[in-house]
């Protein structure tokens, strides 16, 4: 994931805490000109987001939120840091940034408003959706699909049904599922395999199961009729 | 296995996406009966990391004189949705262990002595596996002042279609796959309206929790369609009773520990001992296999139940039935346990089976010859001089029997051994001074 662009260099604690939390890296810079020259060295497709702080020099926090704005591709979401005396320096300039935080700073605060950014901008999708012919997989939310319909897994089905299908079509044995999934030779050795996958297919349902199809005397692996890799 | 705090995690995630509006925690008492309170999921996670505390003596067979309140431990591997909910609420059950404040194990609780039995086998390097058969019967009602009356008047196989009991058994089949119990088997069964459920193995605690499960999904999808199902062990006099044969391997090193493929019979010493085990100790766990007083009217000739300690290869006469297996699938090597009935308590059951069989194999007992003949066609005499002795003919004999093991003592401990025992003595008290049917049809007019 592309990285937070943070204004200035010392940004506070609070913050880069905050952003780690919704699961992005950041960058500190010192100007916006910095910003500028290091964006595509630094990250893949550009700024993920701004948090800019203007408690120190609010005019100087200001003209780094409008180069970061002002520009072919807008940075965007941008949360503009400043104290509440400074709020009536605001007025006609909210075309800068999206939404501002007082000091004093709360994490929690941060974290929250940084993510219904996201979250309105579409891109709360830090959510990785794994997509196997008619199975869904949420890694962030731990839920699984099959044609729409959500799947009621324990988490060892469903730690087991992820990782099948991450490695679509790749045969694996018992015993290297019992050592990537279980962790460890766990209580009921290579046959809780085998027992989970029946498990698994019994929730898939008839119309599914055979999306674990059994590989005789050697394991199991995870494909769909019609599916080619990518 | 992966960390408990990925597994409380996952849990707890589940619960807020999927707008999960209640948890049931569910624990049995020492009799096999389903219990369970409800919590919100604003009290989950504490519930997971320090169990719920309740008083211990509203449950049977829980209470102790000084120390009634008990934990509620949820195993947060057994989390499941029920698809069963009707209001449109979403809700949850987790299986407990039940321990005391301090954190210790509660001698009272059935699911820790089992967890104790597959413990001690594990430590010699076995896993122990369980499918169960569980026959039950459906009914209109189960208003004892009502007559009986039977949902359906089909046999073995019946193949019907659109009745109403084969369409309930298959929605409980149906049910139970969803809640990942996968089922291998599904029929009607000899006796009228009498219907049989045979679940895939798995290790025997989840077992023991996916049979509390089954009797309820049966149940339940019964009740909802104004019908009625009971696990009663022998509710029609005359017929077929209802039994929990049970399929039963050990698995050592990721191999069926029962199979020897140099041995002429396919059966290898650990085999051989196991059976030995549970016919040397089968008399004294009947008692736990077959509580109640009704379970003995299952355990007569003639009905395919086992009355005679016995084993057999394919004999479905004997008590220990080696299933003959298809060729080439030498890992379906398995022994069959047939005396056990579906109104048992699984967690005490399981524990004793395995208690029984892995006394054999510690101890080294000798095998007795097999019992090839159909011993319901042969004189009782004949039995006997073949060594084969019966098996408890009712509660009272049982529970003489098993109050003389040691090895039932020590498989469930202090506490659960003297209460249960305490409980079936009463029970027994009771049933001797009631005058039956029976004895007012025969001998009221005569004497």
């Amino acid at each position: 994931m592309d990285p937070f662009v943070c204004f200035p260099s010392a940004t506070p604690a609070e913050i880069l805490l905050a952003i780690t939390e919704t699961g992005h890296p950041y960058a500190c810079v010192a100007s916006a000109a910095e910003a500028e020259a290091t964006e595509m060295e630094r990250s893949e497709f550009g700024w993920s987001g701004a948090v800019v702080v203007g408690t120190e020099n609010l005019t100087e926090a200001l003209a780094v939120c409008r180069s970061l704005r002002k520009r072919e591709s807008p940075v965007s979401p941008l949360l503009l840091v400043l104290n509440a005396e400074q709020l009536d320096q605001l007025s006609l300039r909210e075309d800068l940034f999206d939404d501002f935080v007082l000091t004093p700073l709360r994490v929690p605060e941060l974290t929250t408003r940084i993510t219904t950014l996201l979250v309105r901008q579409g891109r709360g999708s830090d959510e990785e959706v794994l997509e196997c012919g008619p199975l869904q997989i949420n890694l962030t939310t731990y839920q699984a699909a099959v044609s729409g319909k959500v799947l009621d897994l324990t988490y060892m089905e469903y730690e087991l049904l992820r990782f099948l299908a991450s490695h679509p079509t790749k045969v694996f044995t018992r015993e290297t599922l019992l050592s990537r999934v279980w962790g460890y030779e766990y209580y009921g050795g290579a046959r809780t395999v085998d027992v989970h996958i029946r498990r698994l297919r019994a929730k898939l349902g008839e119309s599914h199961a055979q999306l674990i199809q059994t590989v005789r005397s050697v394991g199991y692996r995870f494909g769909t009729q019609g599916w080619t890799p990518k | 296995m992966k960390s408990m705090q990925s597994e409380t995690d996952y849990v707890l995630k589940t619960v807020e996406e999927r707008g999960i509006q209640f948890i049931q925690l569910w624990f049995t008492d020492v009799l096999g009966t389903s219990k369970a309170f409800n919590i919100t999921p604003a009290e989950l996670e504490n519930a997971l990391e320090e169990g719920m505390t309740f008083d211990g003596s509203a449950v049977d067979g829980f209470s102790r004189i000084h120390e009634a309140d008990v934990l509620a431990r949820p195993d947060a591997s057994t989390f499941q949705l029920l698809p069963l909910h009707e209001d449109g609420q979403s809700v949850a059950r987790v299986f407990c262990d039940i321990v005391n404040l301090d954190g210790t194990e509660f001698e009272g609780c059935p699911r820790v002595a089992l967890r104790r039995v597959l413990r001690s086998a594990h430590d010699l390097g076995f896993t122990f596996f369980a499918a169960p058969e569980l026959e039950y019967f459906y009914f209109e009602n189960l208003d004892p002042a009502l007559p009986l009356r039977l949902l359906d008047t089909g046999s073995y196989f019946d193949l019907a279609i659109g009745d109403l009991p084969t369409e309930l058994r298959r929605r409980s089949v149906l049910t139970l796959e969803e809640m990942g119990i996968p089922v291998e088997h599904a029929q009607h069964e000899d006796a009228p309206s009498q219907h049989e459920i045979d679940l895939r193995y798995t290790d025997a605690l989840t077992m023991a929790d996916s049979v509390m499960t089954t009797r309820l999904v049966v149940k339940e999808i019964a009740r909802r369609a104004g019908a009625s199902a009971s696990f009663m062990p022998k509710p029609i006099a005359g017929v077929q009773g209802s039994g929990m044969h049970t399929h039963l391997s050990l698995w050592r090193d990721g191999k069926n520990a029962f199979v020897d493929e140099s041995a002429p019979d396919g059966l290898s010493s650990v085999a051989k001992s196991f059976i030995a085990g549970l016919l040397t100790h089968a008399a004294e766990i009947t008692a736990v296999t077959n509580q109640w007083i009704n379970s003995y009217k299952r355990l007569v000739p003639g009905h395919e139940a086992p009355v005679n300690i016995s084993w057999g290869r394919n004999n479905s006469s004997a008590l220990v039935r080696v299933p003959l297996i298809k060729q080439g699938k030498i890992d379906s090597t398995r022994l069959e346990y047939r005396s056990p009935d579906p109104a048992a308590n699984p967690y005490l059951a399981f524990a004793v089976i395995l208690a029984a069989g892995m006394a054999g194999i510690e101890r080294g007992y000798e095998l007795p010859a097999e019992a090839n003949v159909d011993l319901y066609s042969l004189p009782e005499a004949d039995i006997r001089a073949m060594g084969i002795t019966p098996l408890p003919s009712n509660l009272n004999d049982a529970v003489d029997a098993m109050e003389a093991s040691d090895l039932v003592r020590t498989t469930l401990g202090e506490h659960l051994f003297e209460w249960f025992i305490r409980n079936k003595r009463a029970e027994w008290s009771a049933y001797k001074a009631e005058v039956t049917a029976f004895e007012l049809e025969r001998y009221l007019p005569r004497l």
